[in-house]
Order: structure tokens, then sequence, then C-alpha cells
């Protein structure tokens, strides 16, 4: 369970990222956020895993405070949480296997890490997780080698090894093609649903939004401007988000193609 | 046409550099006392030299094959000390993993100061503290080593792709273990070709370090020029000349292969 109370984010320019958000996000609850781009998204992803700090109010995940946490806390509640972006943040150099293994570095000590002394388990673990997300063949490949939607793929199982119970993706799809997309959000979704995690997405396209999520989120200005199901996200909703109803011309522009 | 149309419409400032250009040459040359008729004045003492230069002995080469490895041990060694050191330094040196801007200022600032030696100068002071011998060749290279590349690598370092370091911060790693897993990696091949690059330069370098008493061939080039036996002189330089080109050869191969 993640709540936020009374949380804000002033950043040192004095753009306000995030803005008094009081909010509850449940165990296994699939969330989408949307807004324009500058509106909050990222700040509020982020600041679930302290990869930016708030400025005030409290962020707590599963009962443990995020915002108070020391160092070696902090690190204990973030291995608990995977996070994916849209640049896949892999190392490009390194094999598909130590990327995917990198996802344990958070239960090993500094020398055992260093010297890439891991655990059977966790080799299994590695294994595992490849093969949910279909590339097991690919354990030895260098991470450039492959296209975009496997490496995307690559950092869900890196999420898969660190045993998260919370996923957050930071628009993981941004730039990847419409048939990978699909692919890579069935992914996300089915790890909601046959494991149970929380999967919290960044996301420009309300379709995708309203066709995976059982929740949606609508940040403007760093506000919470819409909170609910998709199918109370109509036109009037949306023109409070993005200032206009932008469904209807989306739709419209399919047609068309 | 005029000549303002033409891209040589500003000619006059030209002309004005060309002339500031020429009197700073006459006037730095009359400072010095450079005289250009002294160089084939003394055509008749460069003949001689000349004549016995060309004669290399070659009978004295098993006599230097010795100091050449030695010198070329000096500067593997001293590259790796070198390296060795610089890495750690380098991460130092950048805010990418630690983060803290007063660490980095300090370091930095150290580096600059070791980099402001220059090579001769530190195997001087290597000599007068450690005093003659190869252990002092081997230091001076280190430390050169350290301070030139520690440089190029923390370069390599602030344009790493930042995003595995992100990810590896969200898994919960600390900075070393970002440092191992998400910043290693991405330099490692500009690590090894800086150090190829290294053993380049040392090389050539170390030749000459004998001159101050740090070791290696030049100690004997030293002797021989200064007992003018030009023969032996030539097949030094020779055989320095052989050396460097083979290592510069095989080096230039393996960076290529690295890139």
């Amino acid at each position: 369970m993640i709540t936020f109370e009374h949380v804000s984010k002033i950043y040192s320019n004095g753009v306000r990222g995030l803005q008094d958000v009081n909010l509850t996000i449940g165990n296994g609850e699939f969330v989408s956020i949307i807004g324009l781009s500058g509106a909050g998204k990222s700040t509020f992803l982020r600041s679930i895993n302290r990869l930016n700090d708030i400025t005030e109010g409290e962020v707590c995940v599963n009962g443990r405070s995020v915002t108070k946490a020391g160092k070696k806390e902090l690190r204990a509640i973030r291995r608990r949480i995977g996070m994916i972006s849209q640049n896949f943040n892999l190392v490009k150099r390194s094999t598909v296997q130590k990327n995917v293994l990198s996802g344990r570095l958070g239960y090993y000590s500094t020398w055992k890490s260093i010297l890439g002394i891991f655990s059977k388990e966790d080799y299994e673990l590695a294994n595992d997780a490849l093969e949910r997300v279909g590339l097991l063949d690919k354990l030895h490949s260098r991470s450039d080698e492959l296209s975009g939607g496997q490496q995307q793929r690559v950092s869900i199982a890196r999420t898969l090894v660190q045993q998260a119970d919370i996923i957050l993706a930071d628009e993981p799809v941004a730039s990847l093609d419409p048939i990978t997309t699909q692919k890579i959000m069935q992914d996300l979704k089915q790890i909601n649903q046959t494991m149970g995690k929380t999967v919290i997405v960044n996301i420009h396209s309300v379709q995708l939004a309203k066709q995976f999520s059982s929740r949606i989120i609508g940040f403007k200005s760093g506000c919470v401007v819409f909170d609910g199901t998709p199918e109370k996200l109509g036109g009037k909703e949306l023109t409070e988000i993005y200032g206009r109803n932008i469904l209807e011309e989306k739709e419209g522009a399919q047609d068309e193609a | 046409m005029r000549l303002k149309d033409t891209v040589h419409f500003n000619w006059y400032k030209h002309l004005f550099i060309a002339v500031i250009i020429a009197i700073c040459l006459v006037a730095s040359a009359g400072v010095t006392g450079a005289d250009f008729t002294e160089v084939f004045g003394n055509a008749e003492q460069m003949s001689i030299f000349m004549a016995r230069f060309l004669q290399p002995d070659f009978a004295y080469i098993p006599n230097i094959i010795g100091p050449m490895i030695s010198t070329l041990q000096m500067s593997v060694v001293g590259t790796a000390i070198g390296v060795a050191f610089a890495v750690p330094v380098a991460f130092l040196a950048t805010t990418t993993v630690t983060g803290n801007q007063v660490l980095t200022t300090v370091v930095r600032f150290f580096l600059d100061i070791v980099r402001t030696i220059p090579n001769l100068l530190l195997a001087a002071l290597m000599v007068a503290i450690m005093g003659i011998g190869e252990l002092t060749g081997v230091l001076t290279i280190a430390v050169f080593t350290f301070g030139m590349v520690s440089q190029l690598i923390y370069e390599a370092i602030e344009t790493v792709d930042e995003g595995p370091i992100e990810a590896a911060e969200s898994v919960g790693a600390n900075k070393v273990q970002i440092a191992f897993w998400s910043v290693a990696p991405q330099i490692m091949s500009q690590v090894a070709g800086y150090t190829l690059y290294a053993l380049e330069v040392n090389v050539r370098a170390s030749t000459v370090l004998g001159y101050v008493g740090a070791g290696g061939i030049g100690v004997i080039l030293n002797s021989s020029l200064a007992l003018l036996q030009y023969s032996r002189v030539s097949v030094i330089i020779l055989m320095i000349l052989v050396v460097v080109a083979i290592v510069d050869g095989v080096s230039e191969a393996a960076r290529r292969r690295l890139s």
C-alpha cells in the first residue's frame, strides 16, 4: 500500500512539481497516471521510491515512511519497488543476464556483488524472470543487440528478480511501436493479475490507460484533478486534465488512418 | 570587381597579423641571440658528427638489449600502478557516483597539481628522494600516468549514460555497487584504451628518463654521448626507434580492436 499525505514538491528553480497530493494506492491495483508533460507525473512516480525528495508531507510504502527513512532503510524499501523507464536504463555493454541479476544488488553485500558471487537461487530467479518475458534464449547476449521492446522486457525481468511488490513504470512504451506497446502493456497487466503486484504507469496515451488500468489518476500542474475508474473518465474530465477533450480528436485521427 | 567584394575583403587585417608575427619572430631571435649563420658555420663539425653517427656499431647491440628490456619493464609496471590508482581516484573526481561536490573539487585540485609537474622534473625529484635506479623510473612513470589517465577517465565517467545509475539506485544498490555495476562496464573499454595510450607515451618517455638517473636505456645513451661514442649512440637510437615503433603499432592495433 502506498499513501501520500499532503505531499508537495517545489523544485529549486521554483517549479511546483506536486501540490498537496493526498491519495492511497492499494495492493494489486493497476494505476495509470495521465496528464500533460510537466504536470507532475514523473515527480509523483519518483517520489514513491524517493528518486526525488519531496518538500512537504509524507510518503509511506507498506506502512514504512519513505520520507523519513535513513540511507540504509531507504535502500531496504527500494529493494521492494521495481522501476522501469522509457529509456530501459540497461547497461548496454553488459549481458542480459548481468542486467537482470543487477535487480538483486540490494540484497547483497558490497564485496559479494563486486566479485559477482550470486546464489544458485538467484541465477534461477533470473532464468525464471527471463522465461516469463520470453527472452531466456538471450541470456548471454549483449543488451544493445536487442530491439527496444526486448530491452524493455529485460528491464521488466529485472524488476521481477527484485521480487518487488510494486512496479513503477515511467513512460514504459513512449519509445516503442504500437505492436510492441501492446505486448509490453500486456506483460505488465499479466504480472499485475497473476502475481498480484501493484503496477503504476505514467502514460501519455489515454486509450492505453483506459484499456489496461483499474484506476486512472489525472494530474494538472502538480494537483490531482481526476481519480477514478476508466469508465468515469469522460470528455469533461479529460478537458479538465488536458485543457481540451483530446479523446475525441484522437479517435477521429485513428478513423482517418 | 572591387577587392572588398571578394573573400579578401579584410586583407588589411591579415596583413596586420602577418606584420605582428614577423616582428615577434625577429624580436625573439634578437633577444635569444639566435643566428642562422652559426648553423652553417658549424657545417664542418656537423659532418664529422654525422660521419661517425652513420657508422652504427652493431656489435654493441647485445649490451643494450638488457637495458632496453628494463626500460620496457619500467614502462609496463609504472603504467599498471598509475592506472590502478587512477581509476578509483577518477571516481572521486566526479559527482556522478559520490554526489559530493566538495570532495570532487578537492580531488581535482590535487590532480591538477600532479599533472602540472613535467616528466623530467618529476624524475629528477624522484632521484633526489629515492636515489638512482629502475625503481625511481617506475615511480616516476606511475605518478605521471596517474595524473594523465585519471583526467581521461573522469572525463569518461562524466559522459556515461545515467539511466543504469538510476536503475541501480532504484533497486537499492549502494554507491560502491553503482560504481561497479552501472558505471564501470560503461567505461571499461575506454580505460583499456587509455592504458595502452599511456603505455605508448611512457615507453617513449622512459627512454629519456635514464638521463636524470632513473634507469633503463637512457643511462647508456647518456654515457655514450658523454664519451663521444657516436657509433654506439646511433645504435641505441635505432634500437629505441624500432622498439617504440613496435610498441606503438601493437598498441594501436589493440586499441582499434577495442573501439
